[in-house]
């Protein structure tokens, strides 16, 4: 397959990243995908693409790509500015590239990850019938260097809908909706408050398996039967997980298949891609809905 | 293989796309085995809607599309499930051979009050059982270890573990499918291969498959890869 689109600076990390592959949990393998659903989602709607096609996530922008012949692109995701050759581009509007020409993101002002559809999807080898690099289990098409040259695959030959899709990007204040998960009864109304209270704020280790929030410690009941711990069960994305320290940990696309730690409450699905695009030293609140 | 009638699990909520069923047994060793036959049982009657089985030491997830169906939906499925299960092994055996020359043997011998022959007999004897796959990709956790290889995993664990390293700790045997870190006891190590992304399924060893292993009589043994 010939090369279309050229990887000239990776900036941070830059990866494939399609829906994901569902149905191999039982084997270890968690679904992965893209962090974002919804900003992936749409970055291959606006370029006519069915919604699994594979295209690249990058986090905090400052990446640059060589278009071999010409394609129509869209970016989605944390807006950074765009220039295309000499000439200004946007976020969340489609736009065309002729051959040998340069697409160049900045530094998005808020949020992490950003996502660069191509009319097409790109092209590389599924892993396990999925395009996307799981961080943890390390399957998939591996992170992207400068100088890969990505083939096309035929994932797209929609209509090309919208010169715009209207987001409205979210404020960092607007809280995550959470779920009680299945070992709430494990902690006290007063850790159940807690974690509604104050805002947490998402540390530097934080990443595709998970955040890792810092704020009010919640602390399980020591009466239960094996407090702080339990038999590793299944975890899924948006569970909020707490270990011995108390600091909770909000899992992501790339999360472990188990876990040992008991699961206070679960983002719900809807808010899953506002907490992916949440960077190290922000705020996340909580708000507890019914389920 | 014995038959383990299926339970009726709790249903413990997971958000707004999954559910999370625990089983009620008086032990672990038993609700091993009441977590196999309602994985086993929900295999074999599909519930519209689920993606995912998470089979663990006393529950299974089942995590579903929640565009095709709801939590309550899915666990009206679980409740209908035939409660006596056809529990017979749905895989075949898979027989592992294994050079018994872990580092950790001696101290497991020592340990277990045992000499290393006694291990490596009592380690062979068992046919075991996937009880699910955790840890890693692959990384199955058999059940059947003999009461005696039942030991708690090192107080340090190793930053680097072979790739074919045979382990036991607590009530599990384990094979690791890559090198890693790990703190099971190292008893062994074998050739074969767990995981592999091109094979169908990719790991060797899927739920409820039964395993035996057999001493390695070549004189090179697994090679070292690590």
């Amino acid at each position: 397959m010939t090369g279309v689109v050229e990887v000239v600076d990776p900036g941070m990390l830059c990866l494939v990243e399609d829906l994901g592959r569902p149905g191999l949990a039982e084997l270890g393998v968690g679904r992965s995908g893209a962090a974002d659903g919804d900003s992936f989602r749409l970055a291959n709607r606006l370029v006519g693409n069915t919604e699994a096609a594979a295209a690249v996530e990058f986090v905090l922008g400052e990446v640059a790509f060589r278009f071999h012949r010409a394609v129509t692109v869209a970016l989605t995701g944390a807006p950074g500015p765009v220039r295309v050759s000499e000439r200004g581009a946007a976020f969340n509007a489609p736009f065309p590239v002729r051959p040998g020409e340069l697409v160049r993101v900045g530094r998005p002002a808020s949020g992490l990850r950003g996502y660069l559809a191509v009319r097409g999807g790109l092209g590389v080898a599924p892993v396990l019938g999925s395009r996307s690099w799981d961080t943890l289990a390390e399957i998939g098409p591996p992170p992207l260097r400068a100088g890969d040259l990505l083939p096309l695959a035929d994932d797209g030959d929609g209509p090309l809908v919208a010169d715009v899709a209207p987001v409205r990007w979210p404020s960092a204040d607007t809280p995550l909706r959470v779920i009680a998960g299945p070992r709430a009864d494990r902690f006290g109304p007063a850790a159940l408050d807690a974690l509604t209270t104050r805002p947490y704020e998402v540390t530097a280790e934080s990443n595709r398996v998970g955040l890792r929030l810092a704020g009010q410690a919640l602390h399980a009941d020591a009466s239960g039967d094996d407090a702080g711990g339990l038999p590793s069960e299944g975890m899924v994305t948006g569970a909020i997980q707490v270990p011995p320290s108390g600091q909770p940990v909000l899992f992501l696309a790339d999360h472990p298949v188990t876990g040992g730690y008991p699961v206070v409450g679960v983002v719900v699905t809807a808010d899953v891609p506002r907490a992916a695009q949440l960077r190290p030293g922000d705020p996340v609140r909580f708000r507890w809905v019914g389920g | 293989m014995s038959s383990t009638a299926v339970p009726t699990p709790t249903v413990l909520p997971c958000g707004d796309a999954a559910v999370l069923l625990e089983v009620a047994a008086p032990d672990a060793e038993h609700a091993l085995d009441e977590v196999r036959a309602l994985h086993a049982a929900m295999r074999a009657h599909p519930v519209d809607g689920v993606v995912d089985l998470v089979p663990a030491a006393r529950t299974l997830l089942v995590a579903f599309d929640p565009a095709v169906t709801t939590a309550d939906r899915v666990a009206a499925a679980v409740v209908a499930l035939p409660r006596t299960a056809t529990a017979a092994a749905d895989r075949p055996l898979v027989e592992i051979s294994v050079r018994y020359d872990g580092d950790d043997l001696a101290d497991v011998a020592r340990r277990a009050g045992l000499s290393t022959e006694a291990v490596v007999a009592r380690h062979l004897e068992p046919t075991y059982t996937v009880a699910f796959i955790g840890f890693a990709p692959g990384f199955a956790y058999l059940t059947g270890l003999d009461p005696a290889l039942k030991l708690p995993r090192r107080e340090t664990p190793r930053t680097r573990v072979p790739a074919g390293a045979v382990a036991v700790a607590e009530l599990f045997c384990g094979i690791y499918p890559r090198p890693g870190p790990g703190g099971w006891n190292l008893i062994g190590r074998t050739d074969a291969v767990l995981w592999d992304a091109d094979r169908t399924p990719p790991a060797l060893l899927p739920p409820g498959t039964p395993v035996r292993f057999v001493e390695s009589t070549r004189e090179n043994g697994p090679r070292d890869d690590g």
